[in-house]
Protein backbone atom coordinates (compact mmCIF):
# COMPACT_ATOMS: atom_id res chain seq x y z
CA UNK A 1 0.00 0.00 0.00
CA UNK A 2 1.14 3.53 -0.92
CA UNK A 3 1.83 5.68 1.71
CA UNK A 4 -0.60 8.16 0.33
CA UNK A 5 -3.42 5.57 0.40
CA UNK A 6 -2.12 4.27 3.66
CA UNK A 7 -2.69 7.51 5.75
CA UNK A 8 -6.10 7.96 4.26
CA UNK A 9 -7.68 4.57 4.64
CA UNK A 10 -5.75 3.72 7.88
CA UNK A 11 -8.13 5.81 10.15
CA UNK A 12 -11.31 4.38 8.51
CA UNK A 13 -10.70 0.71 10.35
CA UNK A 14 -7.70 -0.18 11.21
CA UNK A 15 -6.66 3.51 13.73
CA UNK A 16 -10.41 4.78 14.11
CA UNK A 17 -10.30 8.08 15.84
CA UNK A 18 -13.41 7.12 17.38
CA UNK A 19 -13.16 3.68 17.95
CA UNK A 20 -9.62 2.96 18.53
CA UNK A 21 -8.50 6.36 20.64
CA UNK A 22 -12.05 6.60 21.80
CA UNK A 23 -11.57 10.39 20.64
CA UNK A 24 -14.38 13.03 19.82
CA UNK A 25 -17.11 10.83 21.11
CA UNK A 26 -19.21 13.97 23.05
CA UNK A 27 -20.37 14.87 19.57
CA UNK A 28 -21.24 11.35 18.21
CA UNK A 29 -23.52 11.31 21.26
CA UNK A 30 -25.27 14.29 20.52
CA UNK A 31 -25.65 14.87 16.67
CA UNK A 32 -26.55 11.56 15.41
CA UNK A 33 -30.64 11.40 16.00
CA UNK A 34 -30.91 11.56 11.99
CA UNK A 35 -28.75 10.88 8.97
CA UNK A 36 -29.29 14.27 7.73
CA UNK A 37 -27.75 15.79 10.37
CA UNK A 38 -25.08 13.40 10.96
CA UNK A 39 -23.98 13.72 7.13
CA UNK A 40 -23.56 17.96 7.44
CA UNK A 41 -21.63 17.48 10.55
CA UNK A 42 -18.89 14.75 9.32
CA UNK A 43 -18.50 16.76 6.57
CA UNK A 44 -17.79 19.95 8.71
CA UNK A 45 -15.73 18.14 10.81
CA UNK A 46 -13.53 16.43 8.25
CA UNK A 47 -12.98 19.91 6.10
CA UNK A 48 -12.16 21.43 9.83
CA UNK A 49 -9.21 18.74 10.85
CA UNK A 50 -8.01 18.67 6.88
CA UNK A 51 -7.81 22.52 6.61
CA UNK A 52 -6.36 22.59 10.00
CA UNK A 53 -4.04 20.36 9.40
CA UNK A 54 -2.54 21.99 6.31
CA UNK A 55 -2.46 25.08 7.42
CA UNK A 56 -0.39 23.76 10.54
CA UNK A 57 1.73 21.63 8.64
CA UNK A 58 2.69 24.52 6.60
CA UNK A 59 3.68 26.57 8.85
CA UNK A 60 5.16 23.88 11.58
CA UNK A 61 8.81 24.88 11.36
CA UNK A 62 8.00 28.45 12.63
CA UNK A 63 5.88 27.39 15.26
CA UNK A 64 7.66 28.33 18.21
CA UNK A 65 7.10 25.09 20.81
CA UNK A 66 5.78 27.89 23.54
CA UNK A 67 2.95 28.48 21.74
CA UNK A 68 2.41 26.00 19.38
CA UNK A 69 -1.11 24.59 21.09
CA UNK A 70 -2.69 28.22 21.22
CA UNK A 71 -1.30 28.87 17.68
CA UNK A 72 -3.13 25.57 16.64
CA UNK A 73 -6.14 26.66 18.66
CA UNK A 74 -6.16 30.07 16.66
CA UNK A 75 -6.42 28.22 13.59
CA UNK A 76 -8.95 25.61 14.46
CA UNK A 77 -11.52 27.88 15.94
CA UNK A 78 -10.93 30.49 12.63
CA UNK A 79 -12.19 27.61 10.39
CA UNK A 80 -14.48 26.34 12.82
CA UNK A 81 -16.50 29.96 12.51
CA UNK A 82 -15.65 30.13 8.82
CA UNK A 83 -17.50 27.14 8.79
CA UNK A 84 -20.25 27.96 11.08
CA UNK A 85 -21.07 30.46 9.06
CA UNK A 86 -20.81 28.63 5.58
CA UNK A 87 -23.81 26.49 7.49
CA UNK A 88 -25.82 29.62 8.84
CA UNK A 89 -25.39 30.65 4.81
CA UNK A 90 -26.22 27.35 3.16
CA UNK A 91 -27.58 24.89 5.01
CA UNK A 92 -29.80 27.67 7.78
CA UNK A 93 -32.44 24.54 8.81
CA UNK A 94 -29.60 22.20 9.66
CA UNK A 95 -27.21 24.76 11.10
CA UNK A 96 -30.30 25.38 13.48
CA UNK A 97 -30.23 21.63 14.83
CA UNK A 98 -26.72 21.43 15.17
CA UNK A 99 -26.75 24.96 17.05
CA UNK A 100 -23.54 24.83 19.26
CA UNK A 101 -22.05 21.60 17.95
CA UNK A 102 -20.26 23.06 14.73
CA UNK A 103 -18.65 25.24 17.34
CA UNK A 104 -17.85 22.71 19.56
CA UNK A 105 -15.91 21.29 16.89
CA UNK A 106 -13.34 23.79 18.67
CA UNK A 107 -13.02 21.44 21.11
CA UNK A 108 -13.14 17.94 19.61
CA UNK A 109 -10.25 16.20 20.62
CA UNK A 110 -10.14 14.30 17.06
CA UNK A 111 -8.68 17.81 15.51
CA UNK A 112 -6.02 18.85 17.74
CA UNK A 113 -5.22 15.47 18.18
CA UNK A 114 -4.21 14.97 14.33
CA UNK A 115 -2.82 18.62 14.56
CA UNK A 116 -0.42 17.81 17.32
CA UNK A 117 0.22 14.33 16.73
CA UNK A 118 0.53 14.62 12.66
CA UNK A 119 0.66 17.82 11.30
CA UNK A 120 3.19 19.19 13.42
CA UNK A 121 6.00 16.74 11.76
CA UNK A 122 4.61 16.10 8.07
CA UNK A 123 4.59 17.74 5.28
CA UNK A 124 1.51 19.68 4.17
CA UNK A 125 0.05 17.32 1.38
CA UNK A 126 0.20 14.64 3.86
CA UNK A 127 -1.41 16.37 6.32
CA UNK A 128 -4.76 17.08 4.20
CA UNK A 129 -4.61 13.13 3.87
CA UNK A 130 -4.36 12.32 7.11
CA UNK A 131 -7.33 14.79 7.86
CA UNK A 132 -9.38 13.98 5.41
CA UNK A 133 -8.78 10.18 6.71
CA UNK A 134 -9.34 10.82 10.28
CA UNK A 135 -12.46 12.63 9.05
CA UNK A 136 -13.64 10.08 7.18
CA UNK A 137 -12.90 7.27 10.29
CA UNK A 138 -15.16 9.29 12.66
CA UNK A 139 -17.92 9.99 9.36
CA UNK A 140 -17.95 6.09 9.74
CA UNK A 141 -19.08 5.82 13.19
CA UNK A 142 -21.55 8.39 13.77
CA UNK A 143 -23.33 6.83 10.12
CA UNK A 144 -23.42 3.74 11.21
CA UNK A 145 -24.68 5.23 14.92
CA UNK A 146 -27.23 7.18 13.33
CA UNK A 147 -28.39 4.88 10.83
CA UNK A 148 -29.64 2.70 13.56
CA UNK A 149 -30.94 5.56 15.51
CA UNK A 150 -32.74 7.11 12.55
CA UNK A 151 -33.84 3.50 11.21
CA UNK A 152 -35.40 1.95 15.17
CA UNK A 153 -35.81 5.73 16.83
CA UNK A 154 -37.85 7.64 13.99
CA UNK A 155 -38.79 4.73 11.71
CA UNK A 156 -36.95 6.66 8.91
CA UNK A 157 -33.73 7.34 6.81
CA UNK A 158 -32.85 10.53 5.66
CA UNK A 159 -36.51 12.19 6.88
CA UNK A 160 -37.70 9.34 4.82
CA UNK A 161 -40.22 6.97 5.91
CA UNK A 162 -39.09 3.45 5.93
CA UNK A 163 -41.59 2.08 8.46
CA UNK A 164 -44.46 3.87 9.25
CA UNK A 165 -44.84 4.47 12.98
CA UNK A 166 -48.02 3.64 14.97
CA UNK A 167 -48.71 7.27 15.79
CA UNK A 168 -49.50 8.00 11.81
CA UNK A 169 -51.32 5.15 11.24
CA UNK A 170 -48.45 2.55 10.98
CA UNK A 171 -47.65 -0.77 12.72
CA UNK A 172 -44.28 0.42 14.14
CA UNK A 173 -43.81 1.32 17.37
CA UNK A 174 -40.13 3.46 17.62
CA UNK A 175 -37.65 2.41 20.40
CA UNK A 176 -37.80 5.96 21.94
CA UNK A 177 -34.36 5.11 23.62
CA UNK A 178 -32.82 5.76 20.70
CA UNK A 179 -33.83 9.24 20.19
CA UNK A 180 -31.74 9.99 23.53
CA UNK A 181 -28.12 10.42 23.98
CA UNK A 182 -27.65 6.98 26.07
CA UNK A 183 -28.32 4.94 22.78
CA UNK A 184 -24.92 5.93 21.06
CA UNK A 185 -23.03 4.73 23.98
CA UNK A 186 -24.46 1.34 23.21
CA UNK A 187 -24.05 1.55 19.25
CA UNK A 188 -20.56 3.12 19.66
CA UNK A 189 -19.71 -0.01 22.09
CA UNK A 190 -21.43 -2.30 19.76
CA UNK A 191 -19.20 -0.83 16.49
CA UNK A 192 -15.96 -1.34 18.84
CA UNK A 193 -16.99 -5.31 19.77
CA UNK A 194 -17.39 -5.73 15.91
CA UNK A 195 -14.40 -4.12 14.70
CA UNK A 196 -12.60 -5.61 17.46
CA UNK A 197 -13.45 -9.04 16.87
CA UNK A 198 -12.86 -8.39 12.94
CA UNK A 199 -9.45 -6.86 13.88
CA UNK A 200 -8.18 -8.71 16.54
CA UNK A 201 -4.80 -6.97 17.22
CA UNK A 202 -6.96 -4.15 18.57
CA UNK A 203 -7.87 -5.38 21.61
CA UNK A 204 -6.31 -4.32 24.26
CA UNK A 205 -3.88 -6.38 26.82
CA UNK A 206 -6.09 -6.27 30.13
CA UNK A 207 -4.60 -3.80 33.17
CA UNK A 208 -4.91 -6.27 35.34
CA UNK A 209 -6.29 -9.97 35.72
CA UNK A 210 -9.62 -10.56 38.76
CA UNK A 211 -8.04 -13.59 40.80
CA UNK A 212 -9.90 -17.01 41.01
CA UNK A 213 -11.82 -17.12 44.34
CA UNK A 214 -9.88 -19.07 46.67
CA UNK A 215 -11.21 -20.06 50.00
CA UNK A 216 -8.85 -18.80 53.12
CA UNK A 217 -9.13 -22.01 55.01
CA UNK A 218 -7.81 -24.16 52.44
CA UNK A 219 -4.99 -21.79 50.92
CA UNK B 1 14.67 30.14 10.87
CA UNK B 2 18.02 30.39 13.12
CA UNK B 3 15.89 30.66 16.33
CA UNK B 4 12.21 29.71 16.07
CA UNK B 5 11.89 29.81 19.91
CA UNK B 6 13.46 33.35 19.97
CA UNK B 7 11.15 35.92 22.23
CA UNK B 8 11.26 38.28 19.04
CA UNK B 9 9.83 34.96 16.93
CA UNK B 10 7.24 34.11 19.50
CA UNK B 11 5.46 37.10 19.30
CA UNK B 12 5.54 37.43 15.54
CA UNK B 13 4.08 34.32 14.84
CA UNK B 14 1.42 34.99 17.53
CA UNK B 15 0.99 38.50 15.64
CA UNK B 16 0.85 37.16 12.19
CA UNK B 17 -1.22 34.10 13.39
CA UNK B 18 -3.95 36.12 14.61
CA UNK B 19 -3.91 38.50 11.96
CA UNK B 20 -4.42 36.18 9.08
CA UNK B 21 -6.83 34.32 10.70
CA UNK B 22 -8.79 37.65 11.72
CA UNK B 23 -9.03 38.31 8.26
CA UNK B 24 -10.29 35.23 7.08
CA UNK B 25 -12.82 34.95 9.69
CA UNK B 26 -13.86 38.72 8.76
CA UNK B 27 -13.93 38.32 5.48
CA UNK B 28 -16.27 35.35 5.58
CA UNK B 29 -18.51 36.89 8.33
CA UNK B 30 -18.91 40.03 6.29
CA UNK B 31 -19.72 38.54 2.49
CA UNK B 32 -22.07 35.81 3.97
CA UNK B 33 -23.88 38.36 5.98
CA UNK B 34 -26.85 39.38 3.53
CA UNK B 35 -27.14 35.49 2.83
CA UNK B 36 -27.89 34.72 6.53
CA UNK B 37 -29.76 38.46 6.63
CA UNK B 38 -32.18 36.67 4.27
CA UNK B 39 -32.15 33.41 5.60
CA UNK B 40 -33.24 34.93 9.15
CA UNK B 41 -36.08 36.99 7.15
CA UNK B 42 -37.81 34.11 5.97
CA UNK B 43 -37.41 32.00 9.10
CA UNK B 44 -39.17 35.05 10.84
CA UNK B 45 -41.88 34.92 7.96
CA UNK B 46 -42.42 30.92 8.74
CA UNK B 47 -42.90 31.69 12.19
CA UNK B 48 -45.50 34.30 11.61
CA UNK B 49 -47.34 31.55 9.23
CA UNK B 50 -46.61 28.99 11.65
CA UNK B 51 -48.18 31.22 14.79
CA UNK B 52 -51.44 32.05 12.34
CA UNK B 53 -51.98 27.96 11.59
CA UNK B 54 -50.99 28.91 7.95
CA UNK B 55 -47.65 27.02 7.67
CA UNK B 56 -48.10 24.29 4.72
CA UNK B 57 -46.10 20.90 5.71
CA UNK B 58 -44.37 19.63 2.75
CA UNK B 59 -42.43 22.43 0.93
CA UNK B 60 -40.31 24.45 3.33
CA UNK B 61 -38.12 25.86 0.88
CA UNK B 62 -37.72 30.01 0.85
CA UNK B 63 -39.02 30.57 -2.20
CA UNK B 64 -42.51 28.69 -0.49
CA UNK B 65 -42.84 30.89 2.78
CA UNK B 66 -42.41 33.48 0.54
CA UNK B 67 -45.51 32.47 -1.72
CA UNK B 68 -47.37 31.53 1.63
CA UNK B 69 -46.58 35.07 3.69
CA UNK B 70 -48.47 37.14 0.81
CA UNK B 71 -51.61 36.09 2.60
CA UNK B 72 -50.53 38.07 5.14
CA UNK B 73 -50.30 42.17 5.95
CA UNK B 74 -47.95 43.38 7.28
CA UNK B 75 -48.73 46.78 9.26
CA UNK B 76 -47.66 49.34 11.51
CA UNK B 77 -48.93 50.20 15.43
CA UNK B 78 -48.15 53.41 17.18
CA UNK B 79 -48.09 51.50 21.25
CA UNK B 80 -48.31 54.40 22.45
CA UNK B 81 -51.71 55.95 20.68
CA UNK B 82 -53.00 51.99 20.05
CA UNK B 83 -53.86 53.04 16.82
CA UNK B 84 -52.30 52.34 12.85
CA UNK B 85 -49.30 54.37 11.95
CA UNK B 86 -47.72 55.48 8.48
CA UNK B 87 -44.98 57.10 9.59
CA UNK B 88 -42.60 54.33 8.05
CA UNK B 89 -43.04 54.34 4.06
CA UNK B 90 -40.99 50.53 3.80
CA UNK B 91 -41.31 48.03 6.64
CA UNK B 92 -39.38 45.71 5.35
CA UNK B 93 -36.48 48.26 6.78
CA UNK B 94 -37.50 49.04 9.80
CA UNK B 95 -36.40 47.17 12.58
CA UNK B 96 -38.06 47.54 15.75
CA UNK B 97 -35.57 46.06 18.20
CA UNK B 98 -33.08 48.29 17.09
CA UNK B 99 -35.64 51.06 17.16
CA UNK B 100 -36.09 50.04 20.91
CA UNK B 101 -32.54 50.51 21.48
CA UNK B 102 -32.68 53.92 20.29
CA UNK B 103 -33.81 56.36 22.60
CA UNK B 104 -35.60 58.56 20.22
CA UNK B 105 -37.49 55.90 19.01
CA UNK B 106 -38.65 53.91 22.29
CA UNK B 107 -39.51 54.31 25.98
CA UNK B 108 -37.74 53.31 28.81
CA UNK B 109 -39.60 51.07 31.02
CA UNK B 110 -39.70 51.65 35.07
CA UNK B 111 -39.29 48.64 37.35
CA UNK B 112 -42.74 48.37 38.20
CA UNK B 113 -43.90 48.06 33.98
CA UNK B 114 -41.44 46.13 32.84
CA UNK B 115 -42.55 42.64 33.73
CA UNK B 116 -40.83 41.01 30.80
CA UNK B 117 -37.52 42.29 31.51
CA UNK B 118 -37.19 44.12 27.55
CA UNK B 119 -35.85 47.80 29.11
CA UNK B 120 -37.00 49.84 26.69
CA UNK B 121 -39.81 49.43 24.39
CA UNK B 122 -40.24 51.09 20.86
CA UNK B 123 -42.63 53.46 20.33
CA UNK B 124 -43.83 51.39 16.73
CA UNK B 125 -44.10 47.78 16.30
CA UNK B 126 -45.29 45.73 13.31
CA UNK B 127 -48.61 43.50 13.61
CA UNK B 128 -49.22 41.37 10.91
CA UNK B 129 -52.77 39.92 9.99
CA UNK B 130 -54.81 37.87 7.63
CA UNK B 131 -57.52 39.89 6.39
CA UNK B 132 -60.92 38.57 4.93
CA UNK B 133 -62.22 41.42 3.01
CA UNK B 134 -61.70 44.62 5.65
CA UNK B 135 -61.92 42.58 8.66
CA UNK B 136 -59.14 40.94 10.31
CA UNK B 137 -59.26 37.13 10.42
CA UNK B 138 -56.19 36.14 12.49
CA UNK B 139 -53.91 39.12 14.18
CA UNK B 140 -50.24 38.14 14.55
CA UNK B 141 -48.63 40.13 17.09
CA UNK B 142 -45.07 40.07 18.01
CA UNK B 143 -44.22 39.39 21.53
CA UNK B 144 -40.86 39.12 23.58
CA UNK B 145 -39.59 38.71 26.82
CA UNK B 146 -37.10 37.44 29.37
CA UNK B 147 -36.44 34.03 30.69
CA UNK B 148 -34.04 32.17 32.32
CA UNK B 149 -31.28 32.56 29.89
CA UNK B 150 -32.49 34.42 26.97
CA UNK B 151 -34.93 37.00 25.75
CA UNK B 152 -37.73 34.67 23.99
CA UNK B 153 -39.05 36.41 20.90
CA UNK B 154 -42.13 35.27 19.13
CA UNK B 155 -45.16 35.53 17.73
CA UNK B 156 -48.73 35.14 19.51
CA UNK B 157 -51.99 35.34 17.17
CA UNK B 158 -55.48 36.00 18.15
CA UNK B 159 -58.47 35.11 16.03
CA UNK B 160 -60.92 37.65 14.78
CA UNK B 161 -62.67 38.44 18.57
CA UNK B 162 -59.18 39.36 19.53
CA UNK B 163 -59.16 36.83 22.33
CA UNK B 164 -59.03 33.36 21.35
CA UNK B 165 -55.17 32.29 21.00
CA UNK B 166 -54.66 31.12 17.49
CA UNK B 167 -51.10 29.95 17.82
CA UNK B 168 -47.99 30.92 19.98
CA UNK B 169 -44.54 30.35 18.70
CA UNK B 170 -41.00 31.29 19.51
CA UNK B 171 -37.93 31.43 16.77
CA UNK B 172 -35.01 33.05 18.72
CA UNK B 173 -34.32 32.17 22.27
CA UNK B 174 -31.72 29.96 24.16
CA UNK B 175 -33.09 28.40 26.50
CA UNK B 176 -32.19 24.87 28.25
CA UNK B 177 -32.59 22.26 25.76
CA UNK B 178 -35.10 19.34 26.84
CA UNK B 179 -35.93 21.80 30.04
CA UNK B 180 -36.86 25.41 29.10
CA UNK B 181 -36.33 24.66 25.27
CA UNK B 182 -39.05 22.69 25.26
CA UNK B 183 -41.35 25.44 24.49
CA UNK B 184 -40.10 24.53 20.42
CA UNK B 185 -41.70 21.08 21.43
CA UNK B 186 -45.13 21.15 19.40
CA UNK B 187 -47.04 19.05 21.51
CA UNK B 188 -46.71 22.39 23.93
CA UNK B 189 -47.47 24.76 21.35
CA UNK B 190 -50.75 23.22 20.52
CA UNK B 191 -52.20 23.72 23.91
CA UNK B 192 -52.28 27.47 23.11
CA UNK B 193 -54.63 26.81 20.71
CA UNK B 194 -58.09 27.95 21.40
CA UNK B 195 -57.23 29.94 24.86
CA UNK B 196 -58.88 33.19 25.52
CA UNK B 197 -55.83 35.71 26.56
CA UNK B 198 -58.56 38.35 28.06
CA UNK B 199 -61.63 36.53 31.02
CA UNK B 200 -65.06 38.77 31.03
CA UNK B 201 -63.82 41.84 32.87
CA UNK B 202 -61.31 42.36 30.16
CA UNK B 203 -58.46 41.66 32.63
CA UNK B 204 -56.00 38.98 31.30
CA UNK B 205 -55.55 35.62 32.52
CA UNK B 206 -53.54 33.36 30.16
CA UNK B 207 -50.48 32.33 30.89
CA UNK B 208 -48.35 29.21 31.79
CA UNK B 209 -49.80 27.11 34.86
CA UNK B 210 -47.08 25.77 37.06
CA UNK B 211 -47.84 21.81 37.15
CA UNK B 212 -50.94 20.85 34.87
CA UNK B 213 -54.06 21.81 34.18
CA UNK B 214 -57.05 20.66 36.19
CA UNK B 215 -59.77 19.74 33.72
CA UNK B 216 -62.51 20.63 36.24
CA UNK B 217 -61.86 23.76 36.69
CA UNK B 218 -63.08 26.01 33.59
CA UNK B 219 -61.32 28.83 34.76
CA UNK B 220 -57.55 26.83 34.26
CA UNK B 221 -59.13 25.06 31.02
CA UNK B 222 -60.25 28.46 29.41
CA UNK B 223 -56.99 30.13 30.35
CA UNK B 224 -54.09 28.10 31.84
CA UNK B 225 -51.64 26.13 29.66
CA UNK B 226 -49.19 22.83 31.60
CA UNK B 227 -46.12 24.40 33.26
CA UNK B 228 -42.75 22.73 31.61
CA UNK B 229 -41.60 20.32 33.46
CA UNK B 230 -38.15 21.52 35.32
CA UNK B 231 -38.89 24.82 33.78
CA UNK B 232 -40.10 27.10 36.00
CA UNK B 233 -38.14 29.96 35.48
CA UNK B 234 -38.73 30.09 31.28
CA UNK B 235 -42.80 29.03 32.19
CA UNK B 236 -42.92 32.38 34.04
CA UNK B 237 -41.25 34.49 31.15
CA UNK B 238 -43.79 33.07 28.92
CA UNK B 239 -46.66 34.07 31.50
CA UNK B 240 -44.65 37.60 31.95
CA UNK B 241 -44.23 38.55 28.31
CA UNK B 242 -48.03 37.64 27.41
CA UNK B 243 -48.95 40.16 30.62
CA UNK B 244 -46.71 42.54 29.22
CA UNK B 245 -47.35 42.38 25.58
CA UNK B 246 -51.41 42.09 25.62
CA UNK B 247 -51.26 44.56 28.44
CA UNK B 248 -52.44 48.23 28.92
CA UNK B 249 -48.55 49.59 28.36
CA UNK B 250 -48.21 47.60 25.29
CA UNK B 251 -50.84 46.22 22.51
CA UNK B 252 -53.95 46.64 24.94
CA UNK B 253 -55.23 49.82 24.09
CA UNK B 254 -54.50 48.86 20.54
CA UNK B 255 -56.45 45.69 20.49
CA UNK B 256 -59.15 47.67 22.60
CA UNK B 257 -59.39 50.85 19.68
CA UNK B 258 -59.52 47.69 17.12
CA UNK B 259 -62.29 46.41 18.72
CA UNK B 260 -64.24 49.94 19.15
CA UNK B 261 -63.47 49.63 15.20
CA UNK B 262 -61.11 53.20 16.11
CA UNK B 263 -57.51 51.93 15.00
Amino acid sequence: MSETKKVLVQPIFSNNPVALQILGVCSALAVTTSMQVTLVMCIALTSVTAFSNLSISMIRNQIPSSIRIIVQMTIIASLVIVVDQLLKAFAFDISKQLSVFVGLIITNCIVMGRAEAYAMANPPGMSFIDGIGNGLGYSVVLIFVAFFRELFGAGKLFGITIMPLVNDGGWYIPNGLLLLPPSAFFLIGMFIWILRTWKTDQVESSEYKIMPHVNKESA
Amino acid sequence: MANKDSITNTVKIAFLVCLACSIVVSVSAVSLRPLQKQNEVVEVKKNILAAAGLLESGDTSAKAIVEQFQQIDTMLVNLNTGKFSNEIEDLELYDQFKAAKDPSQSVALTKDQDIASIGRMENLSKVYAVMDGDDIKTLILPVRGYALWSTLYGFIALESDLNTVVGLGFYAHAETPGLGGEIDNPKWKAQWIGKKVFDDAGEIQAGVKKGTVNPAIAYEVDHLVDGLAGATLTSNGVTNLVNYWLGDLAFGPFLKNLKAGEA
